[in-house]
């Protein structure tokens, strides 16, 4: 339990960072350290396909994408756009309305009442594959569809069009 | 947790990284031996006969070199960078078993630091990891060779993951684990999964020589046009954990490819050793089976190297998306249907 109380403090600790930092590479660099706290809680759930799939996606490519468009970009503190207090009070109160939003409906859910799983092994690979394949192979297959025509609509987007190309 | 279980462990963790630093610190002399014997020279031959002492003369030098941070460099991830390359590159070994269960003093010890039922996603999280090092390091040296090279690294690390993971899932159809230990033992003697995954271990190949950086893949340093790109401004020590990085991940995807496709440390006739040895040295010699195949792989690494040239950048993007992402994707379903059909008769 104490194992939990500290990951639990580092991952709001370095999601807190991120926040915090000026430096845009430094962001991305707390947001890893977050995802690998996530790792490590996922661990501690004995979901271990869901922390190697967390692992593998967010810090391996998702991150890296990230990085390496910031990187691209080179972003420094003169470049910055410098925002206007305006801007700012709006930001403070959309993100004030949004937290009010979700406490309110997360007390409407009425949480108390945790659910428990009947069976502890469910986070390895082979049962969640089964779980995955027999009891929700509908949404799966249709979440895998969801994911397809993303995929197809950006490579539409990113390729170039022969008409307006000039040469 | 028992205490001798935690020994056991720690013995198994000290060993396994003397030997995979002995190893990388030997391949950096034999880098430059069977450089010499393929362009008929005579190479390192100062340092204790045949040159064997080199390594060491070189990581003296290492030491001992003034280290240089760059003025406009980010210090602490200029220090993080190579940190960080030399660790994720330690990290994968930790899956691979390296033999059977070996009886010592009347305790059966597995050769296996730990065996997660992950394992292989494992090694697949710790490559796509290995980029981190490269990019902070590139990045935070302030200089537009290093930050292009860490900009290739990324973006050739990403490319060839994806045919890698493709080449991987046609491997886990015909085993049906992802626990290197089954999968080790699926290949007893002669039954090694080259023979069922050809063409996926020849594209797992190719990106195997791609996520270590190697020629004909090492456009992320490639001096002839970047100077030496994410590590050009990089000395001393620094500049020699990228280098060993390099090497520890030679050695470690050399293992994995050994243990995934070429039976790990099975041979034909196992059996009939194993009963003639006994429960102590036959799997001694399973082990150095296990090593000698590494070893020829990591000279297969150096070979390609002497041999092959370097890929242009846009050559490189060719190959991992036009040719091995579709060649991957035809070996998952060929497997499949010759699955069912395997099945089904």
């Amino acid at each position: 339990m104490s194992l939990f109380y500290l990951v639990a403090f580092l991952s709001i600790l370095f999601s807190l960072l991120v926040i915090f930092t000026k430096n845009p590479v430094y962001s991305v660099l707390y947001l890893i350290a977050t995802f690998f706290t996530f790792t490590i809680h996922y661990i501690l759930l004995n979901a271990q396909f869901l922390a190697i799939v967390n692992f593998i996606v967010y810090m391996g490519a998702i991150m890296v994408l990230f990085l390496f468009v910031l990187m691209l970009m080179n972003l420094n503190k003169d470049t910055e756009p410098m925002k206007s207090n305006l801007l700012k009070i709006a930001g403070v109160i959309a993100g004030g309305t949004l937290l009010v939003t979700l406490v309110s409906s997360i007390k409407a859910l009425q949480t108390s009442a945790v659910a428990t799983t009947t069976n502890s092994q469910i986070g390895l690979v082979g049962n969640l594959g089964k779980v995955l394949f027999r009891e929700f192979l509908l949404p799966f297959e249709i979440s895998s569809i969801l994911l397809l025509s993303a995929m197809v609509g950006a490579v539409l987007l990113a390729k170039k069009d022969k008409r307006t190309q000039n040469g | 947790m028992e205490a001798a279980f935690l020994i056991e462990k720690i013995l198994l963790v000290v060993v396994l990284f003397v030997i995979t630093l002995t190893i990388a610190a030997y391949s950096t002399w034999a880098e430059r031996k069977v450089a010499a014997w393929m362009q008929d020279r005579v190479g390192p031959n100062r340092a204790g006969i045949f040159g064997l002492l080199q390594p060491l003369a070189d990581g003296g030098k290492m030491f001992f070199k003034e280290e240089i941070i760059p003025s406009g460099a980010n210090k602490w991830l200029f220090i993080a960078g190579p940190s960080l390359a030399l660790l994720t590159s330690f990290l994968g070994s930790a899956v691979i078993p390296f033999g059977q269960s070996i009886e010592l003093f009347g305790k059966t010890v597995p050769l296996q630091v730990t065996d997660i039922n992950v394992g292989i996603l494992y090694i697949f999280g710790v490559v796509s990891l290995g980029v981190y090092g490269i990019m902070i390091g590139g990045w935070a040296s302030n200089n537009k060779y290093s930050l292009m090279g860490a900009i290739r690294g990324a973006s050739q690390n990403i490319s060839y993951e994806i045919a890698m993971g493709l080449s991987i899932i046609a491997l886990l159809l015909v085993t049906n684990t992802l626990s290197f230990k089954e999968l080790a033992e699926q290949q007893h003697s002669w039954h090694w999964n080259i023979i069922y995954q050809p063409l996926g271990f020849l594209i797992f190949l190719v990106c195997a020589f791609a996520e270590t950086n190697r020629v004909p893949f090492d456009l992320p340093e490639c001096e002839t046009e970047l100077i030496g790109g994410y590590n050009t401004e990089y000395s001393a020590f620094k500049m020699g954990a990228y280098m060993f990085a390099e090497y520890i991940n030679m050695f470690v995807s050399s293992a994995v490819m050994v243990t995934l496709y070429f039976g790990g440390y099975n041979y034909p006739f196992m059996d009939q050793v194993n009963a003639l040895l006994g429960p102590t040295w036959g799997p001694l010699v399973g082990v150095s089976v296990m090593f000698l195949k590494i070893i020829l792989f990591i000279f297969f690494f150096m070979w390609v190297r002497w041999t092959v040239p370097r890929f242009r950048y846009d050559q490189l993007m060719d190959l991992g998306w036009k040719v091995l992402i579709p060649l991957a994707i035809a070996n998952i379903v060929i497997t499949a249907i010759v699955i069912t059909v395997v099945d089904k008769l």
